[in-house]
């Protein structure tokens, strides 16, 4: 049987057929159908089992508030589970599952959950599960997991790719129903940068599933033509399957758009891109929210809000039942019943709770109960009969329910803007403060009539445009008929005995907000809490308001003393897939690569990251089974001969003018005004308050002109750091900074026979020896025939050793020209472990040691802060709490039996003392093994360590277990005297 | 947000850094009898004013200028946008 509910009319289309399954039963569609309408239109009314007793439901809704007909899509990498049948547009090959059944979903084992449902009230979790305290962790957590939750997640890396992107517009329409059409009309036709947004795959709004006519045409058809006029205008941007989902500061306005959601495959294209539109006023058209009412078994499928039922008929052509009966508190609710008499659908009966006279004519056939309430209802997988107060059984297969209408004032109030109550139409409003320009329009901002909605976009969109100095046009407003729309608040039937659905997600009952109130939980956000109405993902769009009237019914307050819960972003659910973008895995973020990346690449380099960048760690030649037999050879080779390492990474600052010696005489902590052109100077930064920030050395290459190098991990931060004491803080300076870090390519030369290497390298006519180019100094020449280059000869390896920079385009010859010319000399390339043990075996302080605790004192270099010059930092350097006799001093360690292993983050421990926190004398900041002294070493920070030479004390690590005696020695393990460097 | 920056126009808040009360400009005299003092309040008394709040903002994603913002830390609303270098000499005590 196929279709079997399908009916005449409507915006499909039919000469489109799909094929789609559901619960693996294949199913046909039309193009323009959602899952939902289609669904029904198959006669599929129960689509999924309810949270938390496991209840049949059906689909509920025909939109984005859709609390019951959450189905998974798709299969394998691409599951999707939760998402809303209702806004699901059918493609061919849509493959859907129902949600939270074990067992098929007619016979779900877990049914049994509401035979227990006294016992699964609100706060349920809260009062159970809290004794035994033991049974927690091993019972009833994985127990309540195993059962909690609706879908499933695929357990596998999302395949899609998502995107993000800025919009920029005058104005920014949220909706495309009839007001948010007329405002878009208006402030397009004035001229204005116009973006309008519509979560739906077909703009139109109700227009779409109402028969109203507008301008003598229905209500489609205006839209359509409308839409036309806008999309035929050049300043007009419209864009379907996009929801403006929050309000931000400034008036930006975060937007979803589902670019291939609706397609078999996205084909490599951006599944969702996540908009930030930045936009001067946005005029808010989302239109209202149909509520229901509370009523006994009120959760069956087959209870439908009246205006989706309508809605199915009109747009879809899909019968959500045969024979239909409505029960509302307004007027707006008879048309459920004259539209689908009008096509021929038996209404059995109209319940109006109010007094009184039918509002519009009475469709044929129907019973009509004014003053009625329904107290039950009966039906084990989809509604068969309701029962009314009187006790009369009247059957039926659908139950049209309308509580009124709520404006959608959500994103109102993403400002903390609180909505305001209004009696006449039984609804919140916006009210207060809105977001930064945005105005309201239409059903949102409390209009609930066609005529006045049209109207009233037409004029907003006007007064926008004015606003922003553009001449509205003079079309005027498109007009509708009138038609009624009295209401009369009507929340829940309280004769009813049998559980009173208000949260058809997330169960919660009228029984359930009696109980938090009596339990104490009054307030509404308490309320939320303790019973969680409102949450996941229909955010209680349906439930909210009948909910809060309960409370307030408990309480004795009216619904505006009541309040709503606050309203956040996202208006409906965000993957988070579309929030990370493309920033994720290995794009979370950039790749920087030094310019002898490839080079380092062939010759099978292990890379290690260091911030973004990624540098050489080792390079393993054959043979090579273990890092240590790499680092062990790169270090031994470099102190035997030479060797060659990248230090592109390290940060490099150009600072010129004429106070640039003045300058860095400021930002350092030492002396640096004095230091002569062709020198080059090691400092130390401190932060203000006195401890170290970063340290490094600057190169005098002119008068008025330095090159200072920064430590790879900081480049950023002192950068910034220096930009802020130039410009706030010694503003009146001749001084300019450039960061060329990437401008330059950088390698060190260390080993003895380093100045022959680069002898080989460097132009004849610059002399680089040792007498024309001793330790510290630095110079610009020339390599390999012309290629400019600035050599330093410094050393962090404690050999002979030179940095030879070229501009970054040569930094892959140069590497390649070094290894070449070094052949004879056996140079080899080493990487940052290597480049780590030599400087551990020189004492040299890296991160490890600037870790943001330790001052220039406590790493043996307090004489160098200059006490006769102003410098970041110097004053508060001397605070009494910096300098206390027994502060840290950074020492060696070697471990007393030699063969033992050092491991950073020991902690220090005098001999004789206990292993605690009141006995702790310091940490282990570095170790490695030294392949010279053929043991482990390590630096460290021990109390009074300078003093304590030759002193054995424990290493302990109680974290990962381990202890041992270590001797306190000097820093210096190799070359004490610096001759090498000097040779 | 949104940053109205002097020269380059509104730009995203993204393409700055935060650092703190504008105060920071203010840099005391380390020749003071009582700098240590003055420092030590520089660094660590500042006021945390529910309402206009004058910060520091550096545009490190655009033209590196460090921009002195008023902003209402209850509203987010920025009345003001200055660059700190042009604050920092004007407030300069006259020599």
């Amino acid at each position: 049987m196929s279709q079997i509910n399908r009916i005449e009319g409507g915006l499909i289309n039919r000469s489109k057929k799909l094929s789609f399954t559901f619960n693996g039963q294949s199913l046909e569609g039309y193009e323009g159908d959602t899952l939902a309408s289609a669904l029904l239109a198959n006669g599929h009314r129960m689509v999924g089992r309810s949270f938390k007793y496991h209840r049949p439901r059906g689909i509920f809704s025909a939109g984005s508030e859709e609390p019951n007909a959450l189905v998974q899509l798709r299969t394998g990498a691409y599951q999707e589970p939760n998402t809303r049948a209702t806004v699901t547009e059918l493609f061919h090959g849509l493959e859907a599952t129902s949600q939270n059944h074990r067992g098929s979903l007619k016979y779900d084992f877990m049914a049994v959950n509401d035979l227990f449902s006294s016992f699964l009230s609100a706060g349920f979790y809260y009062k159970t599960f809290m004794w035994p305290k033991a049974f927690w962790e091993k019972f009833y957590e994985p127990v309540i997991r195993a059962a909690a939750g609706l879908g499933r997640l695929s357990g596998q890396d999302d395949p899609d790719i998502y995107d993000k992107g800025f919009l920029h517009c005058d104005v920014l329409v949220v909706g495309a129903g009839a007001a948010g059409l007329s405002a878009a009309l208006s402030a397009g036709r004035a001229g204005a940068r116009v973006i309008l947004m519509d979560e739906d795959f077909c703009m139109g709004g109700r227009l779409n599933v109402e028969t109203l006519s507008v301008n003598d045409q229905s209500g489609s058809e205006w839209a359509t033509q409308a839409l036309a006029e806008l999309s035929a205008m050049d300043n007009v941007r419209l864009m379907t399957r996009t929801t403006a989902y929050g309000a931000y500061d400034h008036g930006i306005v975060g937007a979803l758009e589902r670019v291939t959601d609706h397609l078999i495959s996205s084909e490599n294209k951006p599944r969702q891109i996540l908009w930030r539109v930045y936009t001067k006023r946005t005029i808010l058209c989302a239109g209202a929210t149909e509520r229901p009412i509370a009523f006994g078994n009120n959760d069956r499928p087959g209870v439908m809000l009246a205006g989706a039922v309508r809605a199915y008929v009109n747009r879809w052509g899909a019968l959500p039942g045969k024979r239909v009966a409505v029960f509302t508190n307004n007027d707006d609710g008879w048309r459920t019943a004259t539209d689908l008499a009008a096509k021929g659908v038996e209404i059995t009966a109209v319940i109006d709770s109010r007094d009184g006279q039918p509002p519009v004519d009475v469709p044929k056939g129907a019973a009509i109960v004014m003053g009625g309430r329904i107290v039950d209802t009966k039906g084990r997988h989809g509604i068969r009969s309701i029962t009314l107060s009187n006790g009369q059984q009247i059957p039926v297969d659908c139950l049209a329910v309308s509580g009124g209408w709520s404006p959608n004032v959500q994103l109102t109030c993403h400002q903390r803007g609180r909505p305001t109550w209004r009696d006449d139409i039984a609804a919140f409003v916006p009210g207060g403060e809105l977001p930064q320009g945005m105005s309201v329009a239409g059903a949102a901002s409390g209009n609930l009539s066609l005529s006045s909605v049209l109207l009233n976009g037409h004029d907003i969109g006007n007064s926008v445009v004015s606003d922003l100095g553009f001449t509205p046009s003079k079309v005027k407003a498109s007009s509708s008929e009138e038609e009624t729309t009295g209401i009369s608040a009507f929340w829940h039937v309280r004769e009813s005995k049998a559980r009173a659905w208000l949260d058809l997600q997330n169960d919660v009952t009228v029984k359930d907000v009696k109980l938090s109130h009596q339990e104490g939980f009054r307030s509404v956000e308490h309320l939320k809490r303790y019973t969680t109405l409102g949450m996941a993902t229909d955010q209680g769009k349906t439930a909210n308001i009948p909910a809060l009237a309960v409370m307030a019914e408990c309480t004795g307050k009216s619904l505006p003393e009541t309040g709503t819960t606050i309203f956040r972003p996202p208006y409906t659910p965000v993957a988070i897939g579309a929030l990370a973008g493309r920033a994720r895995g290995k794009d979370f973020r950039p790749s920087r690569l030094s310019p002898s990346h490839s080079w380092a690449k062939e010759q099978g380099a292990i890379f290690v990251e260091a911030g973004m960048w990624y540098r050489a760690q080792w390079f393993p030649r054959s043979g090579e089974t273990h890092w240590r037999q790499s680092v062990d050879r790169e270090v031994t080779q470099t102190r035997a001969s030479v060797g060659v390492c990248d230090v592109t990474t390290l940060g490099k600052i150009d600072v010129q003018g004429r106070d640039a010696a003045q300058f860095l005489n400021k930002v350092y902590a030492n002396a640096f005004a004095k230091l002569p052109v062709g020198k080059v100077r090691y400092g130390i930064m401190l932060r203000e308050d006195g401890i170290m920030m970063d340290d490094g050395t600057s190169a005098r290459f002119a008068e008025n002109h330095f090159v200072m190098t920064t430590t790879t991990a900081n480049a950023v931060s002192v950068f910034r750091h220096m930009e802020f004491c130039r410009q706030c803080l010694w503003p009146e300076m001749d001084v300019h900074l450039i960061s060329s870090t990437e401008q330059y390519a950088q390698f060190a030369v260390a080993g003895p026979n380093a100045r022959k290497l680069l002898q080989k390298v460097v132009d004849s006519d610059h002399d680089i020896s040792n007498e024309a180019f001793p330790f510290m100094g630095c110079g610009e020449i020339t390599v390999c025939g012309g290629v400019p280059t600035r050599l330093f000869r410094i050393s962090f390896s404690g050999e002979l050793a030179y940095e030879i920079a070229v501009p970054t385009r040569y930094g892959d010859s140069l590497v390649r020209t070094l290894i070449a010319a070094g052949e004879e000399f056996d140079v080899t390339p080493y990487g940052t472990e290597a480049l780590g043990v030599m400087r551990i075996e020189k004492g040299h302080a890296a991160g490890n040691e600037l870790n943001g605790q330790t001052t220039a004192r406590d790493l043996g270099m307090g004489r160098m802060v200059s006490k006769k010059k102003d410098s970041i930092g110097n004053t508060l350097s001397e605070r009494e709490g910096l300098n206390l006799e027994n502060g840290l001093s950074l020492v060696g360690f070697r471990p007393v039996n030699r063969s033992e292993e050092l491991k950073a983050g020991f902690h220090f421990i005098s001999k004789g003392n206990t292993a605690n926190m009141a006995n702790d004398e310091g940490w282990m900041s570095s170790v490695a093994f030294s392949p010279n002294l053929g043991h482990s070493i390590g630096l460290g920070f021990i109390k009074r360590g300078s003093e304590r030479l030759g002193e054995i004390v424990i290493a302990t690590d109680p974290l990962r277990g381990g202890e041992m005696d270590v001797e306190i020695v000097s820093a210096h393990f190799i070359d004490p005297e610096g001759e090498r460097l000097r040779a | 947000m949104i940053i109205n920056h002097p020269l380059l126009g509104p730009r995203d808040a993204a393409e700055f850094v935060y650092k703190g009360d504008a105060s920071l400009i203010n840099r005391p005299n380390w020749q003071a009898d009582d700098a240590a003092e003055l420092f030590h309040e520089y660094l660590y008394l500042r006021d945390n004013p529910a309402g206009q709040h004058r910060e520091l903002w550096y545009h490190e994603q655009g033209d590196r200028s460090w921009l002195i913002v008023t902003r209402n830390t209850l509203t987010h609303e920025i009345s003001n946008v200055e660059f700190a270098r042009d604050v920092a000499l004007a407030e300069r005590p006259k020599k």
